[in-house]
């Protein structure tokens, strides 16, 4: 097996962070155009592209701030070239607006939230930050799945014309784990033409990659125009095909994994690392008797607001596990609405600095909790 | 009246009576029209006197001028139609 | 309706000299009366077309009432956000080196809201070409102040005439861009006579030709005319940019490579 060291050959396996192995996976897809500004944890995803692009002939920037980075990526995404920039939390928060209008625009780039703990799921899934638009949002739970989650997100975006998020955090980008390098088989087949790439409008009518929505309308109806041909703008136009797509992509790419749900009495559900941690806790929990099953969203947005429909349906009570406030639990009770308790079993748990991982991100304190809800539930 | 030795087409319509081509013409051959155009603006009229040097076309914003001239002093300013 | 100073159309020994670049394609715009906007990308797609780049061109709008030029320009054109139009320009130049790539933006987006994104593209030296329309107004917000309004001017915003104590001094983007190393081409034009639209369109040439040798990063300021956002007529226009604008926005090359012939 070949190191990732100064070679070019792309490594096929390779044991590495999380981080590492979602911007090698980048690469591999055919991302060429990177920029970054230093936040950990994401801060490793802009160390291994400053060293991997330039052998592949890539452009890796460290950008001045995060607005000038997603603003890069957009203008290199719209060049025709697959561009991805990776931040952390409050990155994120600068570069909303452009995130807003890129869906508008339909600028398929790929953005990665490294977050600290995980409170930036409102900010993923409801952001960008105006207008009634939303990204595609995918959130890993290992660096294997990381690195598929690499190359389908960039190919989702290109299939929508649609910006892609992947989430993750502190566990996913710095924890180290062998990884094997290979499109899933759902992000490998065909896509539309990119009839939208502006390279200069070398033999076709040139293009106007825009979120405004410029239209020439000849004969407006409204009779405002104030001159024959006059250019017309409706701005809107755009914000009802992002409601449209958005609508389609619910209906066709909705992702997540369960287990036990067959005779589960209880569910615990989390998204990325936190997934695992949950789907262990629930499987000890098994072992000692309590019937719990488990369900982990991927896709954030769209959200599987069926999967939870149903466990509401019979009645079982679900248990939430995120590391902020009580985020996800909102969606989870949109998809139960009020069929059956939801129970808030997470909290912030950080270390001092942050960002690291708190002593509640524990297998066996979320076991705990799930003992205390069985119980409740099985008093009530 | 001296034969002009240039002339100006101008798209009537489109102006939107700035007056801007006004002072710029240097035998001051333009005059705005009493009457208005399509969209509601008063609009340049030519006399007699062009000498097509273009200064119109240069100042105007709408793009209304086209320049006619009989002898071209610049061959790279040059325009066949 | 089109009319010419002879009943019969131009009679037939006269030569057309001037006409509409090919490049502004045939729809009207809808900017103001008086507007010196449209002066400046005329010439500026004058300069594209003769110079053969045409179809090797992107152009990055800015926003204000130039970005509805995305519509007429009959070349390949992308939107940016408010202010970020020279970062976008350094995602196009980089994935794309060998096309002429430049920005459109006013004062208002590229000094005040975009001030950082234009300075740090200059001291990168990204090798494409900023154009910025300094009519020191927020036209396209109904005339406010931007930070290139000169003291004294009245605006939405600043009723009683931009104060230095209140206010601020307005920033000269060029004479400040000037000082930086990866800066290979500063020059301020104007619009409001028929001889400095000319002139205007020989630094976008220059300023254009620096990016096509690949000598570094090139900013191009052209003073217009906002008759909207002075409160004047279109007429008055360019009298009040002589009188109030110019002598603190002097037009002329600040910097220039040594290698360019144009
Ligand atoms: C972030 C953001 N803030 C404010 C605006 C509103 N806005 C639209 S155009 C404009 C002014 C543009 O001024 P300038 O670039 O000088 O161009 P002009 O209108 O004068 O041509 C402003 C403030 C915006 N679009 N985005
Ligand atoms: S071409 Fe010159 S002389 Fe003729 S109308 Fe225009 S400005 Fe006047
Ligand atoms: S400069 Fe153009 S728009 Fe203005 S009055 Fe003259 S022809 Fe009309
Ligand atoms: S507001 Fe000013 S800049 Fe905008 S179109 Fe009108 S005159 Fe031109």
């Amino acid at each position: 097996m070949s190191s990732t060291g100064s070679t070019t050959e792309a490594p096929r396996r390779a044991f590495l962070e999380g981080g590492h192995a979602l911007a090698e996976a980048a690469i591999q897809a055919g991302c060429r155009f990177y920029c970054g500004y230093p936040m950990t944890p994401s801060t490793e995803v802009l160390e291994y592209m400053a060293r991997r692009m330039p052998e592949v002939g890539g452009v890796c920037i460290n950008v001045e701030s995060e607005i000038e980075g997603i603003n890069m990526v957009w203008g290199a995404t719209g060049a025709g070239v697959r561009s991805m920039i990776a931040s952390t939390t409050n990155g994120m928060s600068l570069m909303q607006e452009s995130l807003s209008e890129m869906v508008l625009g339909q600028v398929p780039a790929v953005v990665v939230n490294m977050g600290r703990g995980q409170g930036d799921y409102n900010q993923c899934t409801r952001g960008g930050g105006h207008g009634s638009q939303r990204l595609i949002v995918l959130a890993p739970a290992n660096a294997q799945e990381a690195v598929e989650t690499a190359y389908r997100a960039f190919h989702l975006a290109e299939k929508w014309r649609h910006p892609v998020l992947i989430y993750g955090d502190f566990l996913l980008s710095h924890t180290s784990e062998a990884v094997t390098f290979a499109p899933p088989d759902d992000a490998t087949g065909p896509l539309p033409a990119k009839d939208w790439v502006t390279d200069g409008a070398t033999g076709r009518s040139p293009r106007l990659l825009t979120s405004l929505g410029m239209r020439v309308v000849e004969a407006p109806e409204d009779g405002l125009a104030i001159g024959p041909g006059q250019t017309r703008t409706d701005v809107t136009a755009p914000m009802h095909m992002a409601v449209a797509r958005h609508r389609e992509i619910a209906a066709q790419e909705i992702r997540f994994e369960t287990a036990w749900l067959e005779d589960a009495e209880l569910v615990v559900t989390a998204f990325g690392v936190l997934g695992r941690f949950a789907r262990y806790a629930a499987q000890l929990a098994r072992e000692e008797g309590m019937r719990i099953g488990f369900v982990r969203p991927y896709t954030l947005v769209p959200f599987p607001y069926d999967v939870y429909r149903r466990v509401g349906e019979r009645g079982i009570p679900i248990a939430v596990f995120e590391n902020n406030a009580g985020q996800m639990i909102q969606d989870v009770q949109l998809g139960v609405l009020g069929r059956a308790p939801v129970h808030f079993i997470g909290e912030i748990s950080m270390d001092r600095s942050g960002f690291g991982v708190g002593p509640k991100i524990d297998a066996l304190h979320i076991l705990a909790r799930l003992r205390e809800v069985w119980a409740a539930r099985s008093a009530a | 009246m001296a034969k002009s030795v240039g002339t100006v087409v101008i798209e009537v319509d489109a102006c939107k009576g700035c007056e801007l081509c006004i002072p710029v013409c240097p035998p001051g051959v333009l005059s705005m029209s009493p009457s208005v155009n399509a969209i509601g603006f008063r609009y340049p009229i030519l006399r007699d006197g062009c000498t097509g040097c273009e200064l119109c076309a240069e100042i105007c914003p709408d793009y209304c001028f086209e320049v006619f001239r009989a002898a071209p002093s610049r061959a790279s300013a040059e325009v066949t139609a | 309706m089109a009319t010419t100073g002879e009943a019969s159309g131009p009679a037939a020994e006269m030569r057309k000299v001037f006409t509409r670049s090919p490049l502004l394609g045939s729809d009207t715009h809808s900017l103001c009366p008086g507007c010196g906007e449209p002066n400046a990308i005329r010439v500026l797609m004058e300069t594209i077309e003769e110079m053969g780049e045409r179809g090797n061109t992107v152009c990055v709008l800015g926003i204000g009432c130039y970005t509805a030029f995305g519509a007429l320009m009959q070349i390949d054109c992308q939107q940016a956000m408010h202010g970020r139009a020279p970062a976008q320009a350094t995602g196009v130049k980089r994935v794309l080196p060998d096309r002429l790539v430049f920005t459109l933006q006013g004062d208002g987006d590229m000094v005040t809201e975009g001030l950082q994104e234009i300075v740090h593209a200059a001291a990168r030296g990204e090798r494409f070409t900023a154009i910025c329309l300094n009519n020191a107004a927020f036209g396209e917000t109904g005339g406010h102040m931007t930070a290139t309004t000169v003291l004294g001017q009245r605006t939405k915003s600043t009723l009683g005439g931009r104060d230095a104590g209140r206010h601020g001094h307005p920033i000269k983007l060029p004479e400040m861009l000037a000082g930086l190393d990866g800066v290979a081409y500063v020059a301020r034009g104007t619009v409001h006579t028929p001889v400095g639209v000319k002139k205007t369109k020989k630094l976008f040439r220059a300023a254009l030709e620096t990016q096509r040798l690949g000598l570094g990063f090139s900013l191009v300021e052209v003073v217009t005319m906002c008759p909207t956002g002075w409160f004047v007529s279109a007429a008055e226009g360019p009298r009040f940019q002589e009188e109030k604008l110019l002598p603190v926005f002097p037009v002329g090359e600040l910097k220039r490579p040594r290698d360019l012939r144009v």
